[in-house]
Formats: structure tokens, sequence, C-alpha cells
């Protein structure tokens, strides 16, 4: 079996067994990302001779006896929206095109730590903003499944990658759902953290108080070891929780759902929810129950007025974080033909640098903040958030873990929704209550959707610090849909 | 009734430093319109009671020690500026003073 | 239409108006790193020395508050008699400028950390009590530097050039609430509660409280009242007054101008205004016409600050003596006038005076050198006196040599001129300058003899009973032997040789 088709955990076990080199594994991606990545568009900015200098790296340490860690050597893909002190850094903005940062974000320092090697950023809605890739500067990427279609987004680039085996794992950024949306449409698991339990320093900030770094993976395991690697305390980072990583590896291992209570969101389902993504969702509850959990409806009400919330605090945020992008430090500067002012350079490069879901963003967040509209909008929103934890919180005393789709409908054709802001704002509707909560949730494949034989996911959400569930109750679906489908969903996807 | 108004969007803009054309106002106006007028639903349940929630978590007093530490050399630090002049960053002029 | 008068002479003003005023004043703290990076404080360091990703707002970086700098404002918070809040956020302040790395500014907004609180200061006898409305910490700005014009000035400049070093440094803003009732009072009130904050600041040791290097700046705000009205006027905001006499002229000056104005029917304009050190005059700056909108809200990179009552009491309870009462103590343990206090109050001196003190040097003669000679020479070179290269221990050793009997005062002012010519210690300048007094008996004697023969006529007076005459002798061996001679046994022994009994 090629290389590329192999399970990061299996990687490093090959390694470590001296079976296989990194170098060859390495190569071995960078040869796919060669052959198929004009067609999928991924990549961003592809880092050959880099990767295979840390390859060639952990191969001598390895031979000079280091222990290593569980992913030492395997290649991975990251989302241009992580500082890395080697190569670009765009954010997928024209305003950062041939940025070069002079630091390594915490999430990428961590992952040379540990050993793994970055083939190279991956694309993503400009600044993160958005479902489908659509908003990056430097064109969509597109989904393994029907290349006319979106691999979700923001970290489309990353899920576009692990699902068209370029590269085993990647990094994402889930700041309303954009690593389980992405994650969801193209077949694999995409894993959104507690808030804090990884790290934003380095990581260009889109919306300071839900942004957070997360895996993706083919495999439960593989997104567990991942997450392992670089999550943590970070003392650059106020807002990283001071405690140990949850056992998510652990858990993974041992998938298991015997006697958990399982909450069924009575919000995240019906009207405007694809019949056949209802459907595998269905089927997964059902399984759920034939594996020995308990299975009951819960409501959260709150949940109808997180997506509102959402688009008013993550704009206001947005606001606010994108202003230092202003052609006066680093990055693009337009106008300044030595008559203009500052404050016209500012607003000519501005205007030239961002894209029009940047800008509608930027002013929906200045409005929601200013003097007369603050208290019905942003005020408010805050208020909704604090339903949206207490409705959390009230769930998680009757249940473990609560499930719903990880999104209303499979991938969409691309440009289908590009104008029309509301309907793309809608992919996010199941994932956006962890975001405002902080809650740990994860999306695994959960079949395809009769309708149009794409994938759909099952969101699993534990309480914050609860990751370590997300990922029991994960690999015991996990295992029992490939006993039943005979193999990982990702089988069924067209060969590139 | 609309939500906002094409002049209020033109003063977001100036507000954000946004360059806008016209054609651009126009477009973002009813846009921004059709946004605020569904997220304004927040405003339903959030009765005077309910404390606003800044931060996801209640996590207080995170600060570091009181230590110098490296800084950046300073060709790193003005390696990406648009124009350096004398080690410093180069602007265009300011009109106003500072706030 | 009338002209308006420039300005209305202060006591005409103020029989008509009352003054209110508001001071806004700014503490860099003297932290070793940068409010939320680790970037050195250090002043006048190499531009863009002192720079990181997270001060510069490179893409990604974020803040860590710096908890000194929260203690540090949690003391002044507690020496200025203020609430310390419980639980409080940082907020962004949202606005685009130049030097301000990241376009918004760290601050805080509706939950400052300390409140309501009061500085008592001391005026012509009486005692003011200042509100203070509120401490709260935020971040100073980078430096501009603006290239082409005709006057260096922003208008007109061709462009500008940034230096980053002083972005992100902790300030520490102290807002008092509205003085009222101070009347003709109120220039001198004002100069002393920023004279009175400063003795302050400097005794908690937050911040080395220097004016002209910026690390303390003030903002005046002033309206004034129709006498016999309750309604307040619409004030000006004078920014960055930036040394004590300057806090003073620029009420004094304020009244004045918005005095004539509305003298003559006309309407203050709601506007920052800047102060000019040569004239003493202010003009308009930015009007605040098209009001900023800051668009304020919680700071989410930071997290709350919630001071444990414990260690709010523990801060309190090893608060410093307050200035006010260490300078009574002081005042009275050196038998000193009121007017002698205030003049070494003025001078800079009371620190100085006081550890040459410890140094074992009795008060009168402290403050004698001080004062005299050293507040001179001070002043002659334009420095503040503790800034002078000169030590208490050096002025106790200088003190210590007079009493002895090796210097007399002349020569301990050439001892003094030496250390401050970097020449060493005292004894140094003393050895090397050869400045010892002539206690050598015969060496005296053979200068006397020269100067008895080269006056034989003021000699032969002496020795006929005109003893007056003997001054210009004693005057005469000082200038042989250039002041190192005891004049007072040079008289004995003229008056010995010349067989006349003193």
């Amino acid at each position: 079996m090629s290389l590329t088709r192999k399970t990061a955990a299996e990687l490093g076990e090959l390694m470590a067994a001296g079976e296989v080199s990194s170098v060859e594994v390495t190569q071995a991606h960078l040869d796919r990302v060669a052959e198929v990545d004009g067609k999928v568009n991924a990549f961003l900015h592809v880092a050959a001779e880099a990767a295979l200098e840390q390859a060639r790296s952990v191969d001598a340490r390895r031979a000079a006896g280091e222990r290593l860690g569980p992913l030492a050597g395997v290649p991975i893909a990251h989302k241009d929206v992580f500082t890395t002190a080697d190569m670009p850094t765009t954010a997928g903005s024209k305003i950062l095109e041939g940025y070069r940062p002079p630091y390594d974000a915490t999430v990428t320092a961590r992952l040379r730590e540990a050993g793994l090697v970055i083939l190279g950023k991956t694309n993503l809605d400009e600044f993160a903003m958005g479902s489908s890739t659509e908003n990056s500067a430097f064109g969509p990427s597109r989904n393994p499944w029907d290349l006319d279609r979106i691999p979700g987004g923001s970290s489309g680039g990353s899920s576009a990658a692990v699902a068209s085996y370029q590269a085993p794992l990647s990094t994402g950024t889930d700041t309303g759902g954009s690593i389980r949306q992405p994650a969801a449409v193209t077949g694999i698991v995409g894993m959104k953290p507690t808030y804090g339990g990884s790290s934003r320093y380095g990581l260009i900030a889109f919306a300071s108080s839900l942004d957070t770094p997360g895996p993706f993976a083919r495999t439960v395991l593989d997104a567990a070891l991942l997450h392992e690697a670089f999550s943590g305390h970070d003392v650059m980072d106020s807002t990283s929780i001071h405690a140990e990583v949850p056992p998510v590896v652990e858990a993974a291992r041992h998938g298991d759902v015997a006697g958990l209570r399982v909450g069924v969101v009575r919000e995240l389902s019906g009207e405007g929810y694809q019949p056949g993504v209802l459907a595998r969702f269905q089927e997964a509850v059902e399984l759920l129950e034939s594996l020995g959990a308990k299975v009951v409806e819960v409501s959260c009400p709150s949940f109808t007025y997180a997506l509102p919330a959402y688009y008013l605090i993550a704009p206001s945020e947005c606001s606010s974080n994108l202003a230092r992008f202003d052609g006066m430090r680093y990055g693009l500067r337009v106008g300044d033909d030595g008559t203009r002012s500052a404050e016209e350079v500012m607003a000519l490069t501005r205007a030239a640098g961002f894209g029009p879901e940047v800008k509608r963003r930027i002013m929906l967040g200045t409005y929601a903040l200013s003097s007369g509209y603050y208290d019905a909008y942003y005020g408010s929103a805050q208020k909704v958030r604090t339903l949206i934890s207490r409705d959390f919180e009230a769930a998680f005393h009757q249940v473990d873990v609560l499930v719903s789709p990880t999104t209303p409908t499979t991938a969409f054709p691309i440009g289908e929704r590009a104008d029309d802001p509301m309907a793309m704002y809608l992919a996010d509707l199941c994932t956006i209550p962890a975001n405002l909560a902080g809650n740990a949730a994860i999306s695994v494949p959960c079949g395809l959707a009769d309708e149009d034989g794409l994938p759909a996911g099952l969101q699993i959400m534990a309480p914050v610090l609860g990751d370590d569930r997300c990922y029991r109750v994960g690999a015991a679906v996990e295992k029992a849909f490939q006993d039943r489908w005979g193999g990982p969903l990702l089988k069924e996807a067209p060969a590139l | 009734m609309s939500a906002i108004t094409r002049d209020e969007v033109a003063h977001l803009a100036r507000l954000s430093r946004l360059a806008l054309a016209d054609a651009e106002l126009d477009h973002y106006a009813a846009q921004l319109d059709q946004i605020i007028a569904a997220v304004a639903r927040v405003a339903e349940v959030a009765s005077g009671d309910i404390p606003p929630s800044s931060h996801a978590l209640p996590l207080t007093n995170v600060y570091r020690p009181d230590q110098v530490r490296p800084c950046l050399p300073p060709q790193e630090a003005l390696a990406m500026a648009p124009a350096v002049e004398d080690d410093r960053f180069r602007v265009p002029r300011i009109l106003g003073e500072e706030a | 239409m009338t002209t308006t008068r420039a300005t209305m002479p202060f006591d005409e003003a103020l029989e008509r108006f009352e003054p209110v005023l508001g001071l806004e004043t700014h503490v860099e703290l003297g932290t070793e790193s940068k409010m939320f990076c680790g970037c050195s404080t250090e002043f006048g360091a190499p531009p863009n020395t002192h720079v990181c990703p997270v001060c510069l707002a490179l893409p990604g970086a974020l803040p860590v508050a710096n908890d000194k700098a929260i203690e540090s404002t949690i003391r002044i918070g507690l020496a200025l008699n203020c609430t310390i809040a419980e639980w409080c956020r940082f907020a962004r302040k949202n606005y685009f400028y130049p030097d301000m790395p990241k376009n918004y500014q760290i601050s805080q907004y509706d939950e400052p950390l300390c409140v309501d609180g009061h500085l008592d200061v001391e005026v012509e006898g009486r005692t003011f009590r200042v509100g203070i409305e509120r401490v709260h910490l935020e971040e100073d700005t980078g430096k501009s530097t603006h290239v082409g014009g005709a006057t260096g000035r922003i208008q007109g400049a061709d462009y500008s050039i940034v230096d980053y070093n002083r972005a992100g440094i902790p300030l520490v803003e102290i807002v008092t609430k509205p003085v009222e009732g101070a009347g003709h009072l109120a220039p001198e009130v004002a100069k002393a509660y920023v004279t009175e904050l400063r003795e302050l600041l400097r005794a908690l040791d937050v911040s080395d409280v220097r004016m002209e290097q910026g690390s303390l700046r003030c903002d005046v705000n002033v309206s004034l009242m129709p006498r016999g009205s309750a309604v307040w006027g619409t004030r000006t905001e004078t920014k960055n007054v930036n040394s004590l006499r300057s806090v003073e002229r620029a009420v004094r000056g304020e009244i004045e101008r918005q005095a004539a104005i509305l003298a003559d029917g006309g309407r203050i304009v709601q506007e920052t205004r800047h102060f000019h050190e040569d004239t003493g005059a202010t003009t308009p700056g930015r009007s605040k016409e098209e009001a900023q909108d800051y668009r304020y809200f919680p700071e989410p990179d930071l997290l709350p600050i919630a001071p444990a009552p414990e260690w709010v009491e523990e801060l309190r309870a090893a608060l410093p003596e307050p200035p006010a009462t260490r300078r009574a103590r002081l005042q009275a343990e050196w038998g000193v006038s009121d007017l002698d206090m205030a003049a070494m109050r003025n001078a800079g001196a009371v620190d100085l005076v006081e550890a040459t003190v410890a140094a074992g040097v009795p008060a009168a003669d402290a403050r004698k050198w001080w004062m005299g000679e050293l507040a001179r020479r001070a002043n002659e070179s334009g420095t503040a006196l503790a800034d002078l290269p000169i030590t208490p221990e050096q002025i106790a050793r200088v003190v210590e040599l007079v009493a002895s009997g090796a210097l007399n005062d002349k020569l301990a002012r050439q001892v003094l001129e030496g250390v401050l010519a970097g020449e060493g210690t005292p004894d140094e300048v003393v050895e090397a300058r050869g400045l010892r007094i002539v206690d050598d008996e015969g060496e005296l004697t053979t200068i006397i003899d020269e100067v008895l023969a080269a006056n034989a006529d003021a000699a032969g007076k002496v020795r006929s009973g005109k003893i007056a005459a003997v001054g210009a002798l004693v005057g005469g061996v000082m200038k042989a032997s250039r002041g190192k001679a005891d004049a007072a046994r040079a008289r004995e022994l003229i008056l010995e040789r010349l067989g006349v009994s003193g």
C-alpha cells in the first residue's frame, strides 16, 4: 500500500521500526502534492526543501538512538494562518502577500519539536472568514469528492489536503466551525479543542475570544495524536488554560460508549437541513444506541440565537484585530505617492488588500461596537453568549455528550453561495454554539447523503476540558461505522 | 424600513479606513442591511439581568513576571516594512494630532 | 462686531468667573519590561531596538500583562485613597494612528482598576482636597518624527518616521474629579497637585517621574462659570504640559483667554489645545466637533483582573510614609522654618538633605551645602539638583574635612568643584589639587615674613597700635598661600611677630 494511504499512527510506527525513513515518507507526500494539487489547490506554499531537511534531521536523530514522539517524521500540512519563520504567511489575504514573519507560532514550534515535517501552508478563506475557501485571495480549494464543490472553510485547504492524501495530518483553526465543517464535507475527522486548550500565539487573529487551533486527520486516533502534540499551556497566550491536556490519545485508543448518556440537541435539526444529512445523523444516533449509549433529546433553546450572536461578536472582534493591517509597518502599501496622507494610504491599502467578506465583517463589527449601537448589538450578543453557556451547563447535567449534524448540508457547489452571505453563514449553524461557550467538539464522518453521495459529519460536543470524551465517542462511532462500511468512508471518494 | 443607510455605511467605511467606491457603498449597504436585520434578533432574549460574557471561559489574573526578554534584531523588525529611514518606519504625512 | 480681546487680566477674570479644573496625568511606570511584552523600557535606546512581535503588532502576536505594572497601579490607587476594583477588565480603544501599532490602545474604560480617591495639597496655608476620579492602566504609543516642512512639526511635514521603542511602555492615567472653589488659587492648586502627586509617585518608587523626559505628562482641563452660576462652562483640554511651572501658567493662561471670550459674549469651543513652553500661550489643536467613536470593548486577548483582597491589604500595609507626613517629620527633625522647607522642596533638595543627614552630617550643614553652593551650580548648568554628579556621602566627607580643620569653606567649595568636574572623590580632589590647609607653622612663618617684608607700611601701622591694619596683612598671607592658610592662625602669628597682643 502506498505510503500516502497510511495513517499518521501507522507511518510513525513504520518509521520507529526502521522500515521506512521520514525522507521516503515525506518524498512520497511531496510527489502526491505535485501530482494532485494542481486540481485541488490545497496548498498556498509548498516547502519541499525545508520539509526534506526536517525529514533528514528526524531520520538522523532516530539513527542516533534518540527517543522520538509518535509523530516524529510524519508530514503535515499547516494552515496558512499560523506564523512560520521559514515560510511566507498570508492568512489567504493580498494584504499579506509575500509576508515573512520573524517568528514561529507556538503551534508551529510545537509541530517542529514533535518532529512533524511541515510540507507547506494550506489555503483558507481570507483571515479565516468563510465556510468555503472561496474568500481566499489566491483562489478556492476544491473538494476531493467533487472538484466543483467547496472543501468547507475556512480551513478548506487543510481538509482538502488530508482528504486527497497529500498529507495524513493538517492543522486548522475553528472560530465558528472552520475545522468541523470542512472535516464533515470532506469525509475526515476534525476537532475543535476546548478554547484555551491550544495556543493562539502566532495564530493570525480573526476573533480572539473564539479562535481555537485544532487537528485534521483521516482517523480519530491520528487527530488525537496531533491534538496532543501541539496543545497545552502557553505563557505567551493569556487565555491559554493552565491545565494538563486531557487524555485524548488514551481516549481515542479506547472508543467506548457503553452506558454513556448522549443528548440529541432538538434545536439543531429540522427546517433547512438536507434530508440526506438528517438521515445519516439519525443512523449515527441509532448506532450509538446499539453500542450501549443512552440517548435522550435535550433542548438548548438559546442555540437558535447562536448564529446572530456569533455574527456580531466575531465581526466586532475582527474589526479591531484587523486594524493593524494598515500598510505602515508590514504588508501591502497602496497609493503612497508622496502627496497622500497616512490616513488616505491606510484606507487605499485596506480597500485594495482586503476581499469583500473581510470588508463586510469589518464594517459590520464597526457598526456593532459604535456608540449608540453597542448595547443593542455587541452587548446583547454577549448576553446570548451567557445564555448559551448556561444551556450547555444544564444539558451536561443531564448527559455526557451532545450530538448533532456537523453542518446542515453536504458540500455545496463553488459559487453557489458566493454572493449570498446569509446563506453562506448557515453552514456554521450547528458548530457555532461550542465556539461561543468554549466547549470541545469533534466532527467524525457518518456516511454519504443519499441525494448527492457526499459526506456528512456527526458532531460530538463535550464540556470544557472534556476533549477526551469527544475522542472516546468518536473512536467508537468510527469503528462501528467502518465495520459496517468495510473500511474508511474516504475509500468511496473518487480517485484523483 | 432599512436598518442601515448608505450614508451610515460610508461613515463605517471611514471609521474602518476602507476607501470604498460609490458602487461598493451601495452594494455593501444592501448586504449589511440584510445581515443587521437578521442579527438584531439577539435583542429579543438579552434582558437586563443577564450578565454579558466577553470571554469563552471565566478565568482571571494571568500575568507575566516583569522580566526583560530579547527583542527582535532591528533588521528583522524593519525587514517587512514598506519604507524605512534611519532605522525607523517611514510613513506618509500624518494629518491630525494624536487622539 | 467687536473684536475679542485676546486675554482678560487674571484678577478681573477671577472677579467675574469661577474656574473649574480637571487634571489628567499620565505616568510611565518604571518597570523593567513593557506592559504586554518582555521588551526593555530603558530610555534613549537606538530606534526600534526595543521591539518584538507583540509591541510591533505583528500578525499573530498576543499581549500578556506585566504583574509589576498591575501591582504598581494598585499601590498608586491605594496611596491616593482609592477603592480598588474587585474585578475589572482591559478594554480596546480603537482608532487609527501610525504611532500605535495595533491601531487600538489597550486601556481601561468603564472598569478602571482604582476609583474614587483623593489627594490633599496645601497652597498658601490652605488645604485643598483634590478628588481622584480614577486610576487606570494603559500602554504608551511609539514616537513619530516629522520630516520636511519648515518647522519639523506635524503640519506641513512631507512624511514621518516612527520609532516604536516607547510603544507598549506601561502608562498609568490618573484623572481628578472636577476641582471647584479654588478661585484665584486655581493655577497654584493645579501646580501643587502635580507636585504632590509627583512626590507621592517617587515615594512609591513606581516611576522616575521626569517631566522633561515625558515619563510624567499632564493634560489640564479648564472651564469657567460666571460667578453665582452653578452651571459649568465648556471645557478645553490643554495637552502635554511638561513642567510644574507650565501647569500653573497653562491654567492661568487658559482662564485669561476663556474669560476674554466669554466676556465678549463668545462661546468656548470644546477642543484640545497645545501649550507652548516659550510663550506660555495655548493654541487650538484638533477640534472635537466630529466626535471620536473609539468603539471600546473588553479586550478578549487579556483576562479580567481580580486582585485578591488579602494581596491588596498587604500592599496597603507596605505603603511608604505619605510625602506630606514625611515632610512634616523632617521639618521638625531639622528644625527649619516653613519657608526654608518650601525652598528645599522647590529645589528638589529634601531627599538629598535627608540622605546627607543620614550620612552623618548635621542638618544645618547638609542644607547649607545643597541649598547654597550646589543649588547655585545646578542652576548654572541647568540640571536638576539630584542629577549633579555628586552623592550625599561625598558631601558628608567634605563636611567632615571642614569640621576637622583640614579644609575651610573656600577650599571645600573647590573640592566640590573638583568632584562635580569628575576628578574623583573628595579625598582624591584634595590630594590632586593640593587643597589641604597649610598647617605647617614653619611654612606659614616663611610666608608671613615675606608678606611683612613686602608690606612694611602696614606692618608699621600695626606695630604702632593700629590693629585694624592687620586685615590687609592676613589677606596678603591668604593670597600668597592661595587660600590654604588658616586665616585665624595667620593673624595670631602676625601679631606675635609684630609684638602686639591681639
